[in-house]
């Protein structure tokens, strides 16, 4: 009896919570049910390609096979792994990356295991997926580049979301959680990452305990992501890279004066965009970051060159418009000046002569402006520098630009704490010294002199949504705050530099009537030339180290009569600038005129007046 | 009723088979009719793979049962010893050469059939214990030593089960004998004197636990501290159940169950299918259905007037209801998910037929109740 009471205490404690749970909580079950049933998958939306300027793709995309294991679906992730691993081969390195991947996520994540299969191994594990429970075959999107590593360092390259991407991400994008997801890393692709991603698309999915779609409930398509045209003109940027490529290290950028659309922007050497998408082992890795190259910088932006005499101009218009010279008063250069106990040396041993401004423009004379930015002084030439774009970032559409330095007296003293020293102007006229700039900066610098204009640079030439192209609205900018003399006085300067016999550059000269450039050479000294040196011989750049020899620069803008585009060209340690920098920047600034990417040509014939109204 | 009392000499086949409490097969054959139909539901409304077999099983269980039934109830006392070692042996060849399946090694193959012989210990261990106490007197019960040979019977299989590991069948095993113990006459302080020394010996029987097990343990403590590890069959059967409500979402439609949230949905978790599509109500009703073969077991072991008989009825209406009570406890997240099926309805070979070999030895008893039995077996009418 006491057994049968037992009994039935028991069973009523089982209805009891039979009541409990299918009637008093009941409902919160039946939610938890629904749940279970629907799961919500995101529809990644297809990345937007970047376009040039005329349509050209520069990024599209591809599908991509890539080969994932569920640990959840598998009884053994190792033994699935070894027997995938005789199909197609797996590297250690993947094979640690998986397992270690694997234990990190959750059990029902995919984890990729190999990408970009090609159609033989896709068909060797299907054939054989029996045998590998868990392995299932995906069909993705991946990233192409056309240019390969030619274009890595305008476009940039795209990767798996880190850690770091979500933390600093303020979208809280769901597609930023969805593994195998990539981003811009760099470049165009990183600066426009949100236009080029596009909105996740969800699908409601009706699922099985392990994950098995029975059927889709509802779908909601995603957005694709945005096409971006780019102001960059391909047929230029290719031969910029052409021109460039038998460099060991060089930068370029040619620049619409008007608009500030960037018509190229080269880096060599470049880095291949496809392994970072694809993963890049560890000994590639150190090899990048270890080269002395730097092939991940983006030198056009990113690097810092001391501007050499490229800087001249900026001196000049400091030294005119303090009026601290007269542009015919002449200066005698007799291959030095002293300061104090120290010489200072023009790179003409035996001097110039007497030279007045355009003179001491056209033949780069040294003496001459550590004559007059000894009159001006650092303070007002660093205001010239600035007016004119340097010392700062100019805010182009590109990550890590670097902002350069143009010293100030004030600047030396709260950096270093030591006063200026007289002799740091001097070495700052001439554009050595603390004076650092980028090739953007001096393409920048080059189009304000041309323009007038505080000519601000910018990548992004128009959006393509849903097929309707949006093109950006052709900025204008302010007039640059500087005496229309003041500038022209430069301007000629730069002409003969180019187009009289005694210029520098003459040798580098358009000679096409009506595309004829100005500009100015630039020889960076890298290595200070010791006492000992000057007695004997300067060693000439190809007798040195690579490395110890001068940085090779060159800008120029184009027509000389009413101009158009600016160019900027460094060569690290190339040698001089007349004779490495000007032929790679007459032969693009050349073909840059002649293909007339903004279309000047065209709308002046059709509507020349109109332009001519503006500019008055 | 009294046909068999009134007629003293031994009965024949015939009048055997009339003795047999038919209305008990009627149950049975009921509860195993609602194990089919959810399984034919499991099965995702077909036949296969595992109602068809079922149905085979329950056809072999019932000859085997009604043959059982028909046998001389003194000769099954006999050879109560020898049916034990039998099975013991069988363990242990589990041990030695058992396959693996489920990660553990339950089962042994004959060829034929998968033996899983922890499943027949269930009864050969009733019939054991209630040879041993048959006719054994107070004063035996009372003395301490008198009890040290039952209790090794229990513990040799207990072990050995244990050692598969089958922690269920364990638990099973050790409640059973406890109930037959207790019918015997053992005193009350003595059952406290085990459960002591049980739990004094839980700590080291925790160290000796496999790690699933102690999981297992653990998240039934904690259900949804893990949803998606070791919680998740208590977490998705109680969501199946709870979904269900009253009355269920009708019969094939238990999305859960369907949709393999549930897991082992035609075995251990077949309650929570039943209670998902039928609802609390169906579940009431199958737990009726158990409340009344549980009370024909009570009304048949009153009726039964020798010892054995009597024994071996009460001993094997506890498994029966230990199987019913752990078993929808377990899917109810009561306790933990030890793997006991739910008896007649889950699908399983050798669950299916000890249960219906069991139940032959209650209606042996019963058909045999006004029998006689010696002290060995051995006495007929004297």
């Amino acid at each position: 009896m006491i057994l049968g009471g037992g009994q039935i205490a028991l069973f009523s404690l089982l209805a009891g919570r039979m009541y409990q749970l299918q009637v008093l909580e009941s409902s919160r079950y039946k939610m938890l049910a629904d749940e279970n049933r629907i799961s919500m998958r995101l529809l990644p939306p297809p990345r937007g390609r970047i376009l040039d300027r005329f349509g050209v793709p520069l990024a599209t995309n591809k599908e991509n096979y890539r080969v994932v294991l569920i640990a959840e679906r598998t009884r053994d992730v190792k033994k699935t792994l070894d027997t995938l691993g005789r199909l197609i081969s797996i590297s250690d390195h993947e094979y640690r990356r998986v397992l270690r991947e694997i234990k990190k996520r959750r059990d029902f994540v995919p984890v990729t295991v190999q990408e970009n299969l090609n159609w033989e191994k896709v068909s060797r594990i299907e054939v054989n997926a029996p045998d590998l429970p868990g392995v299932v075959i995906d069909v993705g999107q991946s990233r192409e580049y056309p240019l390969g590593s030619d274009s890595a360092h305008l476009l940039g390259y795209v990767a798996s979301v880190s850690e770091k991407d979500k933390k600093r991400d303020r979208t809280r994008d769901p597609l930023l959680e969805l593994p195998g997801f990539r981003i811009g890393k760099s470049g165009v692709e990183k600066e426009q990452d949100l236009r080029l991603r596009g909105k996740a698309g969800n699908s409601q999915l009706e699922v099985n305990a392990l994950g098995r779609v029975i059927r889709e409930l509802s779908r909601q398509e995603g957005q694709p992501g945005d096409d971006v045209m780019l102001t960059v003109d391909l047929g230029i940027q290719n031969l910029a890279i052409e021109k460039l490529r038998d460099k060991k290290s060089a930068a370029a950028v040619v620049m619409d004066v008007n608009t500030g659309g960037v018509i190229a922007l080269a880096s060599v050497p470049g880095y291949d965009p496809d392994a970072f998408n694809t993963g890049l082992t560890r000994k590639q890795w150190r090899d990048i970051t270890r080269n002395p190259l730097a092939p991940l910088t983006n030198k056009a932006v990113s690097g810092l060159y001391a501007p050499g005499s490229t800087f001249k101009m900026i001196v000049a218009m400091a030294a005119l418009e303090q009026g601290v010279i007269k542009p015919e008063q002449k200066v005698f250069c007799r291959g030095h000046v002293e300061l104090g106990n120290a010489r200072f040396h023009c790179w003409k041993k035996h001097g110039h002569g007497w030279l007045d401004l355009n003179g001491a423009l056209q033949q780069s004379c040294d003496t001459y402006f550590y004559e007059i930015s000894q009159r001006v002084g650092i303070d007002k030439i660093a205001e010239m520098g600035r007016r004119f774009g340097l010392g700062q970032v100019t805010g182009i559409d590109l990550p890590n630009e670097r902002g350069g330095l143009v010293p100030t007296s004030a600047w030396k003293k709260k950096r270093l704490g030591v006063a200026w020293q007289k002799g740091e102007t001097l070495v700052a006229g001439i554009g050595q010294g603390f004076v650092l700039t980028t090739p953007l900066q001096l393409a920048v610098m080059t189009s304000r002199i041309a323009s007038g204009r505080v000519v601000e640079p910018h990548l992004i030439h128009g959006v393509v949504s849903g097929g309707v192209a949006k093109p950006m609205e052709s900025p204008s900018f302010p007039a640059l705050n500087i005496a229309p003399e003041v500038r022209q006085l430069v301007m000629d300067g730069m002409n003969s530099v180019s187009n009289s016999e005694r210029g520098t550059a003459y040798r580098a000269r358009i000679k096409a009537p009506g595309f004829e450039l100005a500009g100015k050479t630039g020889t960076a000294q890298v290595k200070r030339i010791s006492k000992h040196e000057r007695d004997t011989r300067v060693l000439k750049n190809k007798e040195r180290p690579w490395k110890d020899r001068d940085h090779a620069l060159f800008v120029a803008f184009a027509p000389v009569e009413k101009p158009r585009y600016a160019i900027a060209v460094v060569v690290e340690h190339g040698g001089g600038g007349s004779a490495v920098a000007a032929p790679i920047a007459r032969d693009i600034m050349h073909e840059t005129l002649r293909r007339d990417p903004s279309g000047y040509r065209q709308r002046e014939g059709v509507a020349g007046e109109k332009d001519k109204g503006r500019k008055a | 009723m009294r046909i068999g009392a009134a007629d003293r000499g031994p009965m024949t086949i015939g009048q055997k088979l009339w003795q047999v409490n038919w209305s008990l097969v009627l149950f049975l054959i009921i509860l195993t009719g609602i194990g089919c139909a959810m399984l034919y539901s499991a099965g995702e409304g077909s036949w296969n793979p595992w109602a068809k077999r079922q149905i085979i099983r329950f056809g072999i269980g019932l000859f085997l049962m009604i043959m059982v039934a028909v046998t001389d109830i003194r000769s099954w006392m006999r050879h109560a010893y020898t049916l034990y070692f039998l099975v013991l042996g069988l363990l242990i060849a589990v041990e030695v050469m058992g396959v693996i399946g489920m990660g553990a090694q339950r089962w042994i193959d004959l060829g034929v059939i998968q033996l899983q012989p922890s499943e027949i210990m269930k009864i050969t261990l009733v019939l054991a214990l209630a040879r041993f106490f048959h006719g054994a007197s107070l004063e035996d019960i009372g003395r301490p030593t008198f009890l040290l040979i039952p209790l090794l019977l229990v513990a040799a299989p207990v072990i050995l089960v244990l050692r598969q590991p089958d922690l269920g069948t364990a638990i099973m095993l050790t409640m059973t004998a406890g109930v037959i113990f207790f019918l015997a006459g053992v005193r009350a302080w003595k059952f406290g004197l085990v459960i002591g020394a049980i739990l004094a010996a839980m700590p080291l029987a925790w160290t000796m636990l496999h790690g699933y097990q102690k999981k297992r343990i653990l998240t039934f403590l904690n259900p949804e501290s893990d949803p998606l590890g070791a919680g998740y069959h208590i977490m998705q059967s109680k969501i199946a159940l709870g979904s269900g409500g009253l009355f269920g979402r009708g019969y094939l439609s238990g999305t859960q169950s369907h949709l393999n949230f549930l897991p082992e949905k035609q075995t251990d978790f077949i309650f929570t299918m039943l209670a998902e599509e039928f609802g609390m109500a169906g579940g009431l009703l199958l737990l009726g259905i158990y409340a009344i073969v549980l009370i024909y077991g009570f009304a048949i072991a009153l009726r039964v007037h020798n010892q054995f008989g009597r024994l071996i009825t009460l001993g094997i209406t506890g498994t029966f209801f230990f199987y019913v009570f752990i078993n929808i406890a377990m899917v109810m997240g009561l306790v933990p998910v030890v793997g006991v099926p739910l008896p007649l309805v889950s699908y399983g070979g050798t669950a299916m037929l000890s249960l219906m070999i069991g139940f032959g030895f209650i209606l042996c008893a019963y058909v045999h109740r006004d029998i006689r039995v010696g002290r060995y077996g051995s006495g007929g009418e004297d």
